[in-house]
Parts: C-alpha cells; sequence; structure tokens
C-alpha cells in the first residue's frame, strides 16, 4: 500500500499504523500476501489512472456546485414538462423525512432494528389502499413502466395466455420498458404487444378496435387514466367488463394525484392498479425520482403474483403491539432464485417513505383540493392556449394535468417554438411530433399545482408572440 | 469485554392511520384565482368517497416520521452487513444533489440546459471505464438485478442481431450466484443451466465446458464469491465460454476487495456490472433508489438501452438515435442523484484512495476471520480452501446450533440488542448451513470491528447460558419479536391498514367504512 500522507476521513484504517498494526496481528508480511488468493496474472496491468483526487470537502463542494450550476432548473424557468416526469409541490417535511440518515443509509435494515422504517412503509402501502380502495399493495418498483411489466407478466401468468393490449396514445418510454418486460418475439414465452387505436375525435381508446382485438388468447387490457396525452378516459368501466367478458385481466394505469376527484380504478372493474410514485413527495431528480407502484384486491390469485416486498403488519410477543415483516415472501427472487416471480431487488424504497409523508401530510382533503386546482388549471392553460391563433387543443375539455397542443397552422415546429420560450426563460411541453402518434407539429404541456394564473398567462403570452 | 447498555427508542407510535381527527390538516393548497372556471367531473368518472387517510396536522406527521427515524438503527451502530458493502454516504454529495439545479431539473429539458449534469455523467463513464476496461457505461438499471436484466435484455439484442436468438436460449450460471442473474435471465425468456459446486468453492472447468456449447447465449458470473473465494480459473472460464459463442458478464457486486487491482476487459469480460448504492459510497437507503452501472465493449454498445451520453468536444447531447438498441428497462436515464453521488466518492478517493479501500477491506477481513475463528461455535465455510479470503467471508454457526439450537436467526434477533446491525446470513437456498456473511470494508474502526465480534462472542456465550433470551430476542428493540407465520398466512397478513381493520379489527372497519 502507498504511503498516504494524510489519513481520509471515510476510511479509519487509513490512520498511520493502522494496517500495518492489524498485519501484524493476521501474521501477515505485507498487504500483498493477503491477496494470495489472486493469480499473478490476474492483477491489471494498465494503471489505474482517475481524475486527481479532490481531497477536501471544501473542494469537493465546491466541484459539485460549479458543476451542477451549469444546468438550468424548474425553479427559475418556468417548466410545462411532464410526459412521466412531474414538477409537483414537494413538502419540506418530505425533505426532513427522507433526508435522516437512518432512512437514507447505506444498509438495508432488518425488521428487528429497523422498526420504524418498515412501520413507514406500512404506511405508503396504507395510503395508497386508501386512494386506490385496494387491500394490496406492493413496495414500489423501479418506475411505473417497471410497474405495468410486472403487471402483466403477472396477468399472463394467471391466465396462461400470452397477448397484452395496449393503448396507441402509449407514452414510448413507459411503452418500451413494457415491450423489454414482454420479450422479443423470437423467445418461446413472448407476449405480444398489440395495440389498439384511439378514437380521435375523444382521445380515448377505440371501442369497436378493443373488442376486435380482445380474443381468447388476450391475458390483459392496459390502459391509462389519464392517459399519456392526459384524457381522462370515459369507458373505464366498458372496457373492464370486455375485458371480464373475454376471460382478461385489466390492468389500469392512474396518477396518484387525481384520486381526490377521480374513482378509484378499483372500483369500477380494475383488477391490477399500476401508477407513478414520483408525484407522492419525490423531486423530478432529473428522471432520477421515479418509482411505480402495483396494487390489486386481497385476493390469493393476486398476492401470489407479485414480485417483490409485501410489508405486511403482524403481532410481536408483547401484546397488543403491531410489528411489521414481509408477507409470501418466497415466492420472490430472494426465494426461488429463476423460478421466483420475476425478479426483485434494490428498488426505490426511499420514495416509499417520502409517499408515506405525503399522503399523511395530505389527507383526503387535500388530495381533493389538489385534484381540483390541477384539473382546474390544466383545463384553464388549455383553453387559453387554443385560442391563441395557429394553435389547437384536442380533448382539452377532458385532461386532467396534461394536453396536447398543435402548432401545424402556426407554420412552426415544436422545436422552432421551443427555442423560442426556452429564449423567454420558459420550458415548453415535450416534443411529441416524432413519437408516431399522427397528431402533426404537437408538444404535451403540463400543468399542476405550481402554475399559477399568471404563469398560465406568461406562456400564453409568450406563445401568442412566438408563433404571431 | 464491556458492551453498550443499548436500549433503541420506544414511542409505542400508532399507525397513523389511527391517528388525527376529523378536518385536521397537515397542508392547504390555495384558491383557485379569480377568471379560472373551476372544472367539473362527470358523476360517472367522480370519486364519491373520501379516501381513508390520516387527518393529522403538520407537526404532527413531522413528529410520527421523526419517532419512526428514531426507531430505526439504520446502521448507526456498527453494520458488517456482508454483500452489501457498509460505507460512509457524503452528506456533502447529498446536499449538493438537493439543490434545485439538480433536484428541479426535467429529464426531457433540452440538452443545452442540461450541462452540468451531463458533463458528470460523461466523466463518472470514464472513470468507470477506467476501473473495468470497458468501452461504455449507462446507468438507466435501477440496481444490481436490473444492470443483471439489463445484460440480458442486450444478449437478447446481440442474439437477435445475428439471427440466433432462437437457438441460443440458455444462461449458465453457478448455484451460488446472486439470485438475480437466474431470475432476471429466466424473467428475460432464457433457460437457466446452475453449475453446481466443487469442495474448492467453486464449479469446475469440466462442468462448465459440459454446460456451455451452442445453446449458451451467456455465462453470468460473480469473482470472488459470498464465501470470499475468487476463482483462480476465472479467465479459462471467460475463454471456454467465449470458445462456444456465449457472452461473459461479470457480477462485480463483490468489487470492495478487488478495487484496482481486477480488470473485467484484461480477464476477458464482455460486459460488468457496478452497484453504485454500494460500491460506490451513494446510498441504498433501504432499498434504493439505487442503481447498477452496466458496462460493456464497443461490440455490444450498439445493442445498449437509449439513450448515451455523448461529448463532441465542445457540448454534451443524448444520443437517441440507436437503432439497434434493446429497448428501454425503465424510464429516463436513471436515478441521478446516486450518479453525482458515486461520482462525488469517486472523486473524493481518487485513484490511490481507492486501492487502499480494497487494501484495507480485505486486511480486516482477514483480521475479523482470524478473532472469529478464535471463538468456539463457529466454523468458517469451504474449510479446504486455506489461502486468505477476500473482502468477506461466509462462516456457519452449524457446531454451536447442534450444540445449542440457537441458530443464526436467532443471533440476528439478538444483535440487535446490542445495537448491532444484525447480520446478513445468505441468500437461499442455503448452502452453508446456519450461515451468516460478515464484511467490513474500510469504513470501520479496529474499534467497531472488535465491539462486532464481542457481541458475537456474549450470544454465543448466551445460546449456552441462556438460549431462551436469544431465542426470544429482542428485547432492547423498539418492539418484541414479531410473530413471522403471520405473513404466510392469507387470513391473518394485512398489506394496508384497510386490510387489516377488514381482517383483525371489523366494527372498526365498519365505522370507518
Amino acid at each position: 500500500m502507498s504511503a498516504s500522507p494524510r489519513a481520509h476521513p471515510w476510511m479509519a484504517l487509513s490512520a498511520p499504523g493502522q494496517i500495518d498494526a492489524m498485519l501484524a496481528q493476521i501474521g501477515a508480511a505485507s498487504v500483498a500476501e493477503v491477496f494470495e488468493q489472486i493469480p499473478a496474472d490476474h492483477f491489471r496491468k494498465t494503471p489505474l489512472v482517475l481524475p486527481p483526487a479532490l481531497d477536501s470537502e471544501i473542494a469537493l463542494k465546491r466541484h459539485l456546485t460549479q458543476t451542477l450550476r451549469r444546468n438550468q432548473d424548474c425553479e427559475r424557468n418556468l417548466s410545462f414538462l411532464g410526459a412521466g416526469c412531474w414538477q409537483h409541490h414537494v413538502p419540506a417535511v418530505v425533505d426532513e423525512i427522507v433526508g435522516r440518515t437512518e432512512f437514507a443509509t447505506n444498509v438495508w435494515g432488518s425488521y428487528q432494528s429497523d422498526h420504524g422504517r418498515n412501520q413507514a412503509w406500512f404506511e405508503y402501502q396504507s395510503g395508497l389502499g386508501a386512494l386506490l380502495n385496494f387491500d394490496t399493495v406492493q413496495l414500489p418498483v423501479y418506475s411505473w413502466g417497471c410497474a405495468t411489466g410486472h403487471a402483466i407478466r403477472m396477468a399472463a401468468r394467471m391466465t396462461g395466455r400470452r397477448v397484452v393490449l395496449v393503448p396507441a396514445f402509449s407514452d414510448p418510454e413507459r411503452l418500451s420498458v413494457i415491450r423489454t418486460y414482454c420479450q422479443p418475439p423470437e423467445m418461446d414465452r413472448h407476449i405480444a404487444v398489440v395495440t389498439v387505436a384511439a378514437d380521435r375525435r375523444t382521445g380515448g381508446l377505440d371501442m369497436a378496435d378493443l373488442a376486435a382485438k380482445l380474443g381468447p388468447d388476450v391475458a390483459a387490457v392496459y390502459f391509462e387514466t389519464p392517459g399519456y396525452l392526459g384524457h381522462i378516459e370515459t369507458h373505464g368501466a366498458d372496457i373492464a367488463r370486455l375485458a371480464r367478458a373475454a376471460g382478461a385481466e385489466t390492468i389500469v394505469g392512474v396518477d396518484p394525484l387525481s384520486l381526490g376527484i377521480l374513482a378509484a380504478p378499483g372500483d369500477w372493474g380494475a383488477d391490477i392498479v399500476t401508477g407513478p410514485t414520483q408525484p407522492l413527495g419525490v423531486h423530478m431528480n432529473c428522471g432520477g425520482g421515479v418509482g411505480g407502484f402495483i396494487a390489486s384486491r386481497d385476493d390469493e390469485r393476486y398476492v401470489r403474483e407479485y414480485n417483490g416486498f409485501l410489508v405486511s403488519i403482524g403481532q410481536t410477543n408483547r401484546p397488543g403491539e403491531h410489528g411489521f415483516g414481509l408477507a409470501s415472501s418466497h415466492q420472490n427472487s430472494y426465494g426461488m432464485r429463476e423460478e421466483g416471480k420475476d425478479w426483485t431487488g434494490n428498488s426505490t424504497y426511499l420514495w416509499a417513505i417520502a409517499g408515506a409523508v405525503y399522503m399523511s401530510l395530505l389527507g383526503p382533503e387535500g388530495f381533493r383540493e389538489l385534484g381540483h386546482l390541477i384539473v382546474s388549471r390544466a383545463r384553464h392553460a388549455a383553453r387559453l392556449i387554443g385560442a391563441v391563433p395557429g394553435l389547437s387543443v384536442p380533448w382539452g375539455d377532458t385532461v386532467f394535468k396534461e394536453f396536447v397542443v398543435n402548432f401545424d397552422r402556426s407554420g412552426k415546429t415544436v422545436a422552432q417554438v421551443n427555442d423560442a420560450l426556452r429564449a423567454r426563460g420558459i420550458f415548453g411541453g415535450k416534443d411529441i411530433s416524432d413519437e408516431g402518434l399522427g397528431l402533426g407539429q404537437a408538444a404535451l404541456y403540463c400543468v399542476t399545482e405550481i402554475h399559477e394564473a399568471a404563469d398560465i398567462r406568461r406562456l400564453v403570452d409568450a406563445l401568442t408572440e412566438i408563433v404571431a | 469485554m464491556t458492551l453498550p447498555q443499548y436500549h433503541a427508542a420506544r414511542w409505542d407510535e400508532p399507525v397513523i392511520f389511527a391517528m388525527g381527527r376529523p378536518g385536521a390538516r397537515g397542508q392547504l393548497f390555495p384558491d383557485l384565482e379569480p377568471g379560472i372556471e373551476p372544472a367539473v367531473i362527470p358523476p360517472a368518472l367522480a370519486r364519491h368517497d373520501r379516501p381513508a387517510l390520516p387527518e393529522v396536522t403538520e407537526f404532527e406527521v413531522q413528529r410520527h416520521f421523526l419517532h419512526l427515524s428514531q426507531m430505526t438503527l439504520g446502521m448507526m451502530g456498527v453494520s458488517l452487513f456482508g454483500t452489501c458493502t457498509m460505507k460512509y454516504n457524503s452528506k456533502t454529495a447529498e446536499y449538493a444533489t438537493l439543490r434545485p439545479e439538480l433536484a428541479e431539473v426535467h429529464p426531457c429539458q433540452h440538452p443545452d440546459t442540461l450541462q452540468g449534469v451531463l458533463q458528470i455523467i460523461h466523466d463518472f463513464d470514464h472513470i468507470l471505464r477506467a476501473l473495468s476496461g470497458m468501452d461504455q457505461f449507462i446507468f438507466q438499471a435501477g440496481g444490481g438485478a436490473d444492470a443483471a436484466y439489463t445484460m440480458t435484455a442486450v444478449a437478447r439484442a446481440y442474439w437477435a442481431d445475428r439471427g440466433e436468438l432462437g437457438t441460443r436460449t440458455e444462461m449458465v450460471t453457478s448455484v451460488q450466484s446472486h439470485p438475480c442473474n437466474p431470475a432476471t435471465a429466466a424473467a428475460a425468456g432464457f433457460d437457466v443451466v446452475n453449475l453446481p459446486l466443487e469442495a474448492n468453492g467453486y464449479p469446475s472447468l469440466d462442468a462448465l465446458r459440459a454446460a456451455v456449447g451452442p445453446k449458451t447465449a451467456l455465462v453470468m458470473l460473480n469473482n470472488p464469491d459470498d464465501m470470499g473465494i475468487y476463482n483462480p480459473e476465472i479467465r479459462e472460464w471467460v475463454a471456454v465460454a467465449k470458445a462456444a459463442g456465449a457472452l461473459a458478464f461479470y457480477d462485480h457486486a463483490n468489487f470492495n476487495g478487488v478495487m484496482g487491482k481486477i480488470c473485467a476487459r484484461e480477464l476477458g469480460f464482455d460486459a460488468c456490472m457496478f452497484m453504485l448504492h454500494k460500491t460506490f459510497g451513494a446510498p441504498k437507503a433501504g432499498g434504493g433508489p439505487a442503481v447498477g452501472a452496466y458496462g460493456c465493449t464497443d461490440a455490444l454498445a450498439p445493442y445498449l438501452p437509449a439513450p448515451l451520453v455523448v461529448h463532441d468536444g465542445q457540448k454534451y447531447t443524448l444520443d437517441h438515435n440507436r437503432p439497434k438498441s434493446c429497448g428501454k428497462v425503465r424510464e429516463f436515464w436513471g436515478n441521478v442523484p446516486q450518479m453525482v453521488k458515486a461520482y462525488a466518492w469517486a472523486r473524493a478517493m481518487g485513484a490511490e484512495g481507492i486501492n487502499m479501500a480494497s487494501d484495507i477491506s480485505v486486511v480486516a477481513n482477514n483480521y475479523m476471520d482470524m478473532r472469529l475463528g478464535q471463538i468456539d461455535g463457529l466454523a468458517i465455510s469451504n474449510p479446504s480452501v486455506t489461502a486468505r479470503r477476500m473482502e468477506m467471508t461466509r462462516w456457519s454457526l452449524e457446531p454451536l446450533f447442534a450444540e445449542t439450537g440457537i441458530g443464526s436467526n436467532d443471533f440476528a434477533n439478538r444483535m440487535a440488542d446490542y445495537g448491532i446491525d444484525p447480520w446478513w446470513m445468505s441468500h437461499h437456498p442455503w448452502i452453508v448451513p446456519e450461515p451468516f456473511t460478515p464484511e467490513a470494508g474500510e469504513l470501520w474502526s479496529k474499534e467497531d470491528i472488535d465491539l462486532w465480534i464481542d457481541v458475537v462472542a456474549r450470544i454465543v456465550r448466551e445460546a449456552r447460558e441462556t438460549p431462551d433470551l436469544v431465542r426470544t430476542a429482542p428485547h432492547n428493540q423498539a418492539v418484541a419479536q414479531v410473530h413471522a407465520a403471520d405473513f404466510e398466512d392469507p387470513v391473518l397478513w394485512a398489506m394496508t391498514w384497510r386490510a387489516y381493520l377488514r381482517k383483525h379489527r371489523p366494527d372498526a372497519a365498519r365505522r370507518t367504512a
């Protein structure tokens, strides 16, 4: 070991003499001796060259903050980006709790020593259970797309069928993940992903196309409400009824922030519900805040198909006391390796705690107020933008928080408009012109509780000026 | 030996759904401004019930969750939790990621507004390339298991591109590889071939030769393993796999003992995986957000999930135009704050620090092995392997268990009573009976390691003198021993408060309905 002039603050045994003393105790003449298992010709030949160490906290902090300041962010700019990652208000108490080192720790924890963390996890599941009116909720998986991928695979195992129907108006990010989970067509256990056309008058599913494709080979119908393009599906109950009649599962993706004002999908026929956890108190984090939930009724047929961790409340040796543990855990890949239900591993469990705090802060009235505020402001913005000459907003009066703006009549591309907006400190909606949706030059705008009336006015004025 | 008189905080904290009062508020939202018309949801779509969420004040929420954090040990004692490499997680790095310049950034912003974060990802990619010899890293995978899944997805695209996906249907690994390797391969559609272990701790080359062939799509290997044994034939393994045309993936979960020593590419591997929430100092946070950094050679790079960060000498951009890509394994580019923290770790350690950390990890584990070997009742795994182990060692309580009936689960319960995080036992199946797997890493002091071993020695004594005390542990924790059987019984289990009320307190459930 090369002599370091100073001990490293993150390594206790880097203090002078420590390693030598330990080597003496174990009877080793040198550090090299403890690596005796590694054949000489396995050691790397290329010298390890890394950027010079930032060897003080001052230097490290300065480097990180100066580099990150080269970003522009959605606090100093006015952003209307959504599409799988949304700017919502994160209460300060959420940040405090998820920053607690006992939670933001390096350890996985155990039920013996980390009771409080386990209770927070249970409270996350319980909060989503209350919003969804479902009894079974799993700890979150990596993302909404991953949650839906697992849900489709659950349905395929339950039905023994190998087709899933998904909307033509799907988020390409999520759809790409779903296709990955369904395996390529060359493979024996491939699940065919078949798209159902959109009803272009409403933005919802084309019911005739759905009925035509809902054959005896269909394991599940998956759709979202609100959908990728923001539309609240009006035929949800009919879709679930048709799916049930065909022996297929109904999987519904839902924005949890809509559930203060929209009926829970399980109440109108959904069998499995998935959705994003990022809206529940997690910053956008450049897309690194995403997570996904899976929920269902407490029916053993479903429970036995979950891939991950199901935290359950239980009793302890002390009468009247609650403890927590993992229910039906043998079925996951930790219990059964390749025979388990898909796989699990580290996921996004810190965000489960964020969700627990967030849902506890809002309560039933908070979710009602929030949903009402979002939907009213979004539709207001859609109306004002739709009135700008050269712009149009299809289905703007049936959306939740996202809506499509079409720029075809303006003669400008979305890229041109977004460049001009950015010069004014505004991040326009996501450019969806090349996503194969057949919507022309179109952008997906997102309006939430953080957008005040004056922000919306500022956007509309800027758009008016740009497309004039 | 004097052990700490530890007792966990015990608040008798109710589940938050049992707290509060009707109408209490923890968060208010503004009224709609004049001029904004209130939206109307059609009655058929509207929610008519009130979600049964807590109604509590902001302070009550804060206090409740602070109580829960106080009833969480979270390695604030000593944790030598093997296979996971306990490290210090830099608060400097944590706080940098909380600033709006990262926390309030959207991945679909124009790349011109993302130059800082793209620079960090680009530079960190190059740090991992230097450590592994690979040509390209991506960070989309949300954990080590997801990186293994990424490997299977890349392998599918690679073989599909050659028209062989219909025939390359098998993945070969060892029975003691991490469960994520066989499980992700199976979920990706491959048939799994598990090789048995020989007395030396790893499968034989002959077994490998018999297993690989024209049906083999890939092999997934970890080395050193969780016993602390380094497979000296790993070069030959890779050569045998590649002679059969298969891809060779290095699950580098156990990188801590070989950081700066071993280069995956030099050993012949096509791809490898690093766990940033483990080896690179980002917090695992009880199970994510995590990152499995996946690196591969130029030959595999066309098949990677998009986008890739590229630099043209002036600007950083995102390359989404990857026609041979296997598709996405997760939305966006990965857990960006964790990448920044891992980058910060690598920059604060430098090459010299990283080398020193692997030195310390292996020396400290050998010190631990020496002291554990002096405790009567414990047995090292694979006793015929006499060479010094790597950064962790799997041990067994089998002799003590045969003598006293106290096993490694009982120990885990009792360790928590001393403020020591319960040890890691082993993944399933238990190849070593009554296993435990300590790993020192580079964080802990000799005093910490000695305390941990003293606690183990004390519980060994208790197993002989007061076995019921161990069997009924924990006693000094926030709650008593949990009834494990409750979690396997569909009649009893309850994953939500509403399920609990329905199953266990039907009167209360009716009242809140």
